[in-house]
C-alpha cells in the first residue's frame, strides 16, 4: 500500500475545518496559551534563583505532604475501591444501586463542602474525631487529615475503572480454576487479580493525580501548618497572596511537570487496558 | 464437553459453589465495604445536613435568604450559565472533528482536551492572574482601559471555563465514535447540509450522552473552588460564589450559616447523582431493547 499523502484521509462530511479549527482556537485560548504563561513567567528567575525557591525547606516540605499524601490515599483507595467494585458486581445485598450511585459523590460535591463536612467528622469534637481523640488518633488539622481528604475525592476512580472490567470476566476462567482444583483465594490471586490489575493500577493513578492538586477539600482538615500541614497548592496561593509571583510559579510549573508525566502514564496505561480488552478472545 | 459436566447435577451443583464464596464471607466483604463507605460518604453527608438544621429552620432560612448569600447564588448561577453553553459548543465542535474524521495528531488532541483535569485547580486560578492580573502581561492595558478581569467576574467566568473544558467532550468523543458515520453520510448524500445533519441525525443519536456530559459539567461549575478561589479576590457581594461564600461563613465561625450554604450545594450534588443514574438506567432500557429486536431479528 502506498504511504497516504494527506494527513487526513477522505470522507464526504461537511464541517471537518470548522470543527478542527474553532477546537484549537478555544483549545490555545482557553488552555495552551494561559497555562504557557507558567512557563515563561517562571522564567524571569535565573535557574539559580528557580532551583532555590522550588527546593527551599518548606517547598519541599509541601510536595512530600501532597506527593506522600496522595499516594497513601490511592492506596488505600485500591483497596477498598476493588472491594467496592467486587461486592457491587458479584453479590446483591439491599440498597445496593443506592450505593453503587452514591460512589460518585465525591465528583459531584463540590471541594469545599466536602472540606467542611468531613473536618465536622474528623475534628476532635466532631461525629467520629470524639471517638478517636481518646485513643490517641488527631485527624482534623494533623497530615491524617490530608490523607482523609485526599481518600475522599480519589474514591469513586478506582471503582469506576476496575467494575466495568469485573462484569465482563467471563465466568468460564473461575469455573476452570475451580475445577483443575484451585481454591476460592487461589482463583482470586492467581486467575482474577492479574486480569483486573491494569484497570486497578490505572485507577490508581488518576485517583493519584486527582490528589495531589487538590485544594478545596484538604484546607479546611489540614490546619496549613508550614512545614507539617501544608499542601503544595497552598504554597501557591501563599506566595501569590504575598505577591511572590515568581516563586508562586516556580512551584507551579513543579506542578504542572508531575502532572503531565502522570497524564502520559494514565494514557499509556488505559491504552494497555483497551489493547489487553482487545486481544482477549 | 463442559457443557455435558454441566448438565448432569451433580458436578453442577459443586463446580457452582466452588465459584462462590462462603455466606460469612460474603457478608463480612459487604460489610466491610459499606463501613469504609459510611466513613468517607454516607456520614460526611448526614453531617452537612444536620448541621444546617442544628438551630433550626428559621436560622437556616435567614442564612440563606441573607444577601451575601443571594447574590452568591446569583453569580454561581450566572458563572455556570456562561461556563456549561461555551463547553457544550466546544464539546460538540471537537467531537465531530475526532469522532466523525480520521487525521494525524488525534491522540495529540484528545490528551490536549484532558489536560485541564491534570491541573490543580489552584493553577488554573493562577495562570489567568499571570495574563490579566495588575502585575500581568495585559494587566496595563486593560487598567488603562479600566476592564477588569481579576478580583471580578470575567474572572471567576474564565476560570471555571477552564476547568470543565473536557466533561461534555469527554462524554461525547466515545459515544459518537461508537456510532459511527454511516447515517450522517446517508444524510449528507440524500443533500443534508451539515448543519441539518448534526441537528436532525448526530445530536439525537447522543442525545443522553449529551445530557449526562452538561450535568456532570454544570455540578463542577457550580461547585468549582480552588480556581475560583485564585481570581476572586472574595469580594462581599460581588465576586463570591457560593463555595468561596461557604469558606468565608466556616472562617468566620459562623458554621450553621456555612452549613446552610454548603446544604445548598449537597442538595445539587444529590440532584446531579439522581439524574446521572436516571441516565444511566435509560440508556441501559434502550440498549437492553436494541439488543432484543437484534436478538428476534435473527
Amino acid at each position: 500500500m502506498a504511504i497516504a499523502r494527506t494527513w487526513k484521509s477522505h470522507s464526504v462530511l461537511p464541517g471537518f475545518g470548522l470543527a478542527l479549527g474553532f477546537t484549537i482556537l478555544y483549545l490555545s485560548l482557553i488552555v495552551l496559551i494561559p497555562l504557557s504563561a507558567t512557563f515563561i513567567k517562571s522564567a524571569e528567575l535565573s535557574l539559580g534563583e528557580f532551583w532555590a525557591v522550588v527546593t527551599a525547606p518548606r517547598a519541599l516540605a509541601s510536595y512530600r505532604l501532597s506527593f506522600g499524601a496522595a499516594a497513601i490515599g490511592a492506596l488505600l483507595n485500591a483497596g477498598f475501591g476493588l472491594l467496592t467494585a467486587w461486592i457491587l458486581v458479584r453479590y446483591t445485598f439491599p440498597g445496593k444501586r443506592l450505593v453503587d450511585a452514591f460512589v460518585d459523590l465525591p465528583f459531584a460535591l463540590p471541594t469545599a463542602v466536602a472540606g467542611i463536612a468531613l473536618t465536622a467528622v474528623y475534628a476532635p469534637n466532631g461525629w467520629l474525631g470524639q471517638w478517636l481523640e481518646p485513643l490517641g488518633i488527631k485527624v482534623a488539622f494533623t497530615p491524617l487529615g490530608v490523607v482523609v481528604a485526599l481518600t475522599f475525592i480519589g474514591l469513586p476512580f478506582v471503582v469506576r475503572t476496575v467494575q466495568p472490567v469485573l462484569e465482563d470476566l467471563e465466568a468460564e476462567i473461575e469455573e476452570a480454576a475451580a475445577c483443575l482444583g484451585a481454591n476460592r483465594w487461589q482463583t482470586f490471586a492467581r486467575v482474577l487479580l492479574p486480569a483486573l490489575w491494569p484497570a486497578l493500577i490505572t485507577g490508581f493513578a488518576l485517583a493519584f493525580a486527582r490528589a495531589v492538586g487538590e485544594y478545596g477539600s484538604v484546607v479546611f482538615i489540614a490546619g496549613n501548618m508550614p512545614m507539617i500541614s501544608e499542601i503544595s497548592p497552598l504554597l501557591i496561593i501563599t506566595k501569590l497572596e504575598q505577591h511572590e509571583y515568581a516563586g508562586a510559579t516556580a512551584i507551579a510549573v513543579v506542578m504542572l511537570v508531575a502532572s503531565f508525566a502522570l497524564l502520559l502514564v494514565i494514557n499509556s496505561l488505559q491504552w494497555w487496558v483497551s489493547h489487553r480488552h482487545g486481544r482477549k478472545q | 464437553m463442559s457443557s455435558a459436566v454441566l448438565t448432569y447435577s451433580p458436578g453442577a451443583i459443586r463446580i457452582s459453589a466452588a465459584t462462590q464464596e462462603a455466606a460469612w464471607v460474603r457478608w463480612g466483604l459487604i460489610a466491610l465495604a459499606l463501613g469504609w463507605l459510611a466513613l468517607f460518604l454516607f456520614v460526611p453527608l448526614a453531617a452537612i445536613f444536620t448541621e444546617a438544621f442544628r438551630k433550626g429552620l428559621e436560622v437556616y432560612w435567614a442564612s440563606l435568604v441573607d444577601p451575601d448569600a443571594l447574590s452568591a447564588i446569583k453569580l454561581t448561577l450566572i458563572a455556570a450559565l456562561i461556563a456549561v453553553p461555551t463547553n457544550l459548543v466546544f464539546g460538540i465542535a471537537a467531537s465531530w472533528a475526532i469522532a466523525k474524521f480520521d487525521f494525524r495528531g488525534k491522540q495529540i488532541l484528545l490528551t490536549l482536551i484532558d489536560l485541564p483535569f491534570a491541573v490543580s485547580p489552584v493553577i488554573a486560578g493562577l495562570i489567568y492572574v499571570l495574563l490579566f492580573g495588575a502585575q500581568g502581561w495585559f494587566g496595563q492595558w486593560l487598567s488603562d482601559h479600566d476592564v477588569k478581569i481579576i478580583f471580578a467576574v470575567p474572572g471567576i467566568v474564565l476560570a471555571t471555563i477552564f476547568v470543565t473544558v473536557p466533561f461534555i467532550a469527554r462524554e461525547l468523543i466515545p459515544l459518537m465514535q461508537a456510532q459511527g458515520t454511516e447515517e450522517e453520510e446517508a444524510a449528507v448524500t440524500m443533500g443534508a447540509s451539515g448543519w441539518q445533519t448534526l441537528w436532525r441525525v448526530t445530536l439525537p443519536n447522543v442525545k443522553w450522552g449529551l445530557l449526562y456530559g452538561v450535568i456532570l459539567c454544570n455540578a463542577r461549575a457550580m461547585g468549582e473552588f480552588g480556581a475560583v478561589s485564585v481570581v476572586s479576590g472574595h469580594i462581599r457581594g460581588l465576586t463570591n460564589t457560593l463555595p468561596l461564600h461557604v469558606e468565608i461563613l466556616y472562617n468566620e465561625y459562623k458554621f450553621s450559616a456555612a452549613f446552610a450554604a454548603a446544604s445548598l450545594l449537597a442538595g445539587l450534588a444529590l440532584v446531579t447523582l439522581a439524574l446521572k443514574s436516571f441516565i444511566e438506567w435509560k440508556t441501559g432500557a434502550e440498549l437492553r431493547a436494541s439488543n432484543e429486536e437484534n436478538s428476534h431479528e435473527h
